[in-house]
């Protein structure tokens, strides 16, 4: 398989481009914090989305998806980086249509994925408990009760989560903290009794939440994949999710990069363009070849999840840790050239850097995943 | 639909393929050439003086080029496989999937063929390809000056026309293996008088002339990879200048991004064993394996991310040319990364290795490898343009950053 996008994906980028820019540029995520808006997404756009194909990008045709692969998904997750929208495509048609697809039963996949589809639900994957991503060492609690379990804890970071329709979220049914075997998903109404979901409004002003589980009854059904077996299905859904979430800081550090290299050919200082400067010019030519092997591995990761979920850890451990450092050199250096005018909160230069900086505690940061690649290699 | 089917084909015929170089390479390929090149003598590298340093790999050496894989994608009737991009790609994977060392290891291959190919007349391709291919000259490039390093093209090596002939005066430095070398492409200065970059020529000649003599320079390494290069009046015949009088610059740098892909290559190219396990053989692991010392640790795994990082873009540099998307200036982007990232792996290795990779005349350490290999790094960031020199490439022609 080659390393670069084929003529259908180069079609579908440009039309996700198209859409993004036009209707959801960065003054659109500007306006929606601004405004304290409730949802903190637009459900216009959202449906536009949906009627494209994009929110069953990943849905099988059979469900009234698109039925398309992790590529696709990188391609269109990479145009939100470059606008950094806010939009329930991650946490619903990548995460959650995801963890559906590959783990759910024929009763729950007809139930849930149509509707993801169309764009009627939205839901999310809860994982996070600590202050950092660390899913062996879930704890939230399932213990069997009647025909079906009852669950009591609490998580964080849950993407989307104060307007989800579906939280699937990962609980312990054996073990202790740090084990593989015991895990188990479960599906949960967040509606349900004992459930309580407070907005976290985050310093990217993208949407979280916390979540408390207070003894919430869930009956057998909603056990989704095996009990006590749920590591190698989170394993793939994470990695799925790691892949998609590296594709947007590819998008948001190309767009960063774009708008700094712009800035010094038009900035003047001491009677020159800035980007006359060597020490900026060199700087600059870092971080461009930095970007450019970063969006390689990532490409990389992305076929290697279409060819063979299972297979393909290693590769997204290598691009979600690339992601990592790549992200938040290129902000760092975007606010840095940008001078006094990349500290204002007036230019947009910022809400790349809050976003990066939230991307990468996303699912696990650059050194967690540098971790993950020194044990798979077994030193 | 048409469009499908033909590719459908094509995957078919591209598996077909892989099978077929699986199978032949499993049958042709010595054990003894599956294990990477250790030393200087693992290295075949051609020519009239050439000699192979074990049976093993002479054998693997003529059974690849009678096949053309010494250099498979060059046209059969240049004594290259003839093969397309894609099959040359599962060619370098199936080798590489056995650990097949490259059979012939050349300047001819890497950096003057792909210049011929694409500047070199009938007459030029017809006579020096097919020598490259089959390993019967060596050659060597001349290219630096002792003041034209960096600022390549204020080189002043004079050619001066006579009837037929040029006749060539002047130095070069850094030629690698000049000493062993049977020819040498050349730059020239052929009008003094022209800006710069306009006045100088790309020209092949014998290192047998009469006039050239070559003297070996000692390194840090404590080897003489690199020569001083002089001529005294060499007369070298006007047809055997490739492409246009004074355009050389253009075949000049066309062969620099060649090369600059070969150094780069550098970077993605392993020391057989991954760099963790060579550290646990000397720091040693903890109870659970892991490597202890968790700084080193730490390090290494930084670098394995940056390596395969670095492959999956290597990977997607010959794909996009392919493709027709490459930016020809993307070689040096690849060469400043991958001679820097190959400094890191030998800072690890010195670092893992402690004491023990501080000796230097020992049979125990074949003669100091390991630091006199670190030490060799260290010209990866300078040979073939300085990352200095990468970079500022890189502003000027891929960002369009003013003045650069």
């Amino acid at each position: 398989m080659a390393l670069v996008l084929t003529e259908e994906q180069s079609m579908l980028r440009d039309s996700a481009r198209g859409l993004i820019s036009d209707k959801a540029p960065v003054s659109h995520l500007r306006h929606l914090r601004d405004s304290k808006d409730p949802i903190g997404f637009s459900k216009e756009f959202w449906y536009s989305f949906a009627e494209m194909g994009f929110a069953g990008l990943l849905v099988p045709e059979e469900f009234g998806g698109s039925g398309l692969g992790y590529v696709e998904a990188g391609v269109v997750m990479e145009e939100i980086g470059r606008t950094l929208m806010p939009s329930p495509f991650l946490a619903t048609s990548v995460v959650a249509a995801s963890a559906l697809n590959r783990g759910g039963n024929a009763a729950q996949k007809s139930e849930y994925l149509p509707k993801i589809s169309n764009g009627s639900l939205l839901a999310t994957l809860a994982i996070d408990e600590g202050a950092k991503h660390r899913p062996l060492q879930t704890s939230l609690q399932a213990v069997r009760a009647g025909n079906g379990f009852r669950l009591s804890g609490a998580k964080a970071l849950v993407v989307d989560g104060h307007v989800a329709d579906l939280l699937i979220v990962a609980a312990r049914t054996a073990g202790s903290a740090g084990e593989r075997e015991g895990l188990t998903l479960f599906l949960v109404n967040p509606k349900a009794k004992g459930v309580a979901i407070e907005r976290t409004i985050m310093v990217d002003a993208h949407n979280a939440a916390r979540l408390e589980l207070a003894n919430v009854e869930v009956d057998a059904d909603s056990v989704l994949g095996e009990v006590d077996q749920g590591a190698g299905l989170l394993d793939g859904v994470l990695d799925i999710g790691r892949g998609a979430v590296a594709s947007e800081m590819v998008g948001l550090s190309e767009e960063v990069f774009n708008r700094t290299v712009e800035y010094l050919k038009s900035r003047k200082q001491f009677g020159k363009l800035i980007g006359e400067f060597q020490a900026l010019q060199h700087r600059a030519a870092e971080l461009y070849v930095d970007i450019e092997i970063t969006r390689a591995a990532v490409m990389k990761a992305l076929q290697a999840l279409d060819t063979d979920v299972a297979k393909a850890a290693s590769n997204v451990a290598v691009a979600k840790a690339r992601a990592g450092t790549t992200a938040t050199r290129a902000v760092q250096e975007g606010v840095q050239m940008h001078g006094g005018m990349g500290m204002t909160d007036q230019f947009d230069i910022g809400f790349f850097m809050k976003r990066a900086r939230v991307c990468e505690e996303l699912f696990g940061d650059a050194n967690y995943h540098t971790e993950q690649l020194a044990r798979a290699r077994g030193y | 639909m048409t469009d499908s089917r033909a590719s459908e084909t094509e995957t078919a015929d591209l598996e077909t393929f892989r099978s077929e170089t699986r199978a032949w390479l499993e049958a042709n390929c010595p054990p003894e050439m599956r294990k990477p090149a250790t030393s200087d003598a693992d290295v075949f590298w051609g020519g009239r003086n050439a000699k192979f340093s074990s049976e093993p790999q002479r054998i693997w050496f003529e059974r690849m080029r009678d096949k053309g894989w010494t250099v498979p994608d060059w046209p059969k009737e240049y004594g290259g496989g003839g093969l397309s991009a894609a099959e040359h790609k599962v060619l370098r994977a199936e080798m590489g999937r056995i650990g097949a060392r490259p059979p012939l290891s050349s300047f001819g291959i890497w950096m003057l063929g792909p210049a011929l190919l694409k500047y070199g007349n009938d007459a030029q391709k017809k006579e020096h390809l097919p020598k490259i291919a089959a390993g019967l000259i060596r050659w060597c490039q001349g290219y630096s000056e002792p003041n034209a390093g960096s600022d390549l093209a204020s080189l002043q090596t004079r050619a001066e026309s006579d009837g037929d002939d040029y006749v060539i005066t002047g130095s070069k430095i850094w030629t690698s293996y000049a000493n062993y070398a049977d020819w040498i492409f050349c730059l020239v200065r052929t009008d003094p008088a022209a800006k710069k970059h306009d006045g100088i020529s790309f020209i092949l000649f014998d290192m047998a002339s009469k006039g050239v003599t070559t003297k070996p320079i000692l390194l840090i390494s404590g080897y003489s990879p690199f020569c001083e290069t002089f001529f005294d009046n060499v007369r070298v015949p006007k047809s055997h200048v490739v492409g246009t009088v004074n355009r050389g610059w253009d075949v000049a740098k066309y062969l620099l991004q060649h090369e600059r892909a070969m150094i780069s290559g550098m970077g993605e190219r392993g020391v057989g064993r991954p760099l963790g396990q060579i550290a646990a053989d000397s720091v040693g692991t903890d109870a659970l394996g892991r490597l202890d010392d968790a700084m080193l640790r730490g390090r290494i795994a930084s670098f394995d991310v940056d390596e395969a990082a670095l492959a999956a873009c290597a990977e997607r540099a010959v794909d996009l040319a392919k493709a027709g998307q490459a930016h020809p200036a993307f070689s040096s982007a690849m060469k400043y990364y991958g001679t820097e990232l190959n400094k890191r792996r030998y800072e690890i290795l010195m670092s893992a290795g402690g004491v023990d990779a501080l000796e230097w005349g020992s049979e125990r350490s074949k003669r100091g490898a390991r630091p006199r290999a670190w030490l060799r790094t260290k010209a990866n960031s300078i040979e073939g343009g300085t990352t200095e020199v990468m970079l500022g490439i890189v502003a000027k022609r891929i960002l369009d950053l003013p003045g650069a």
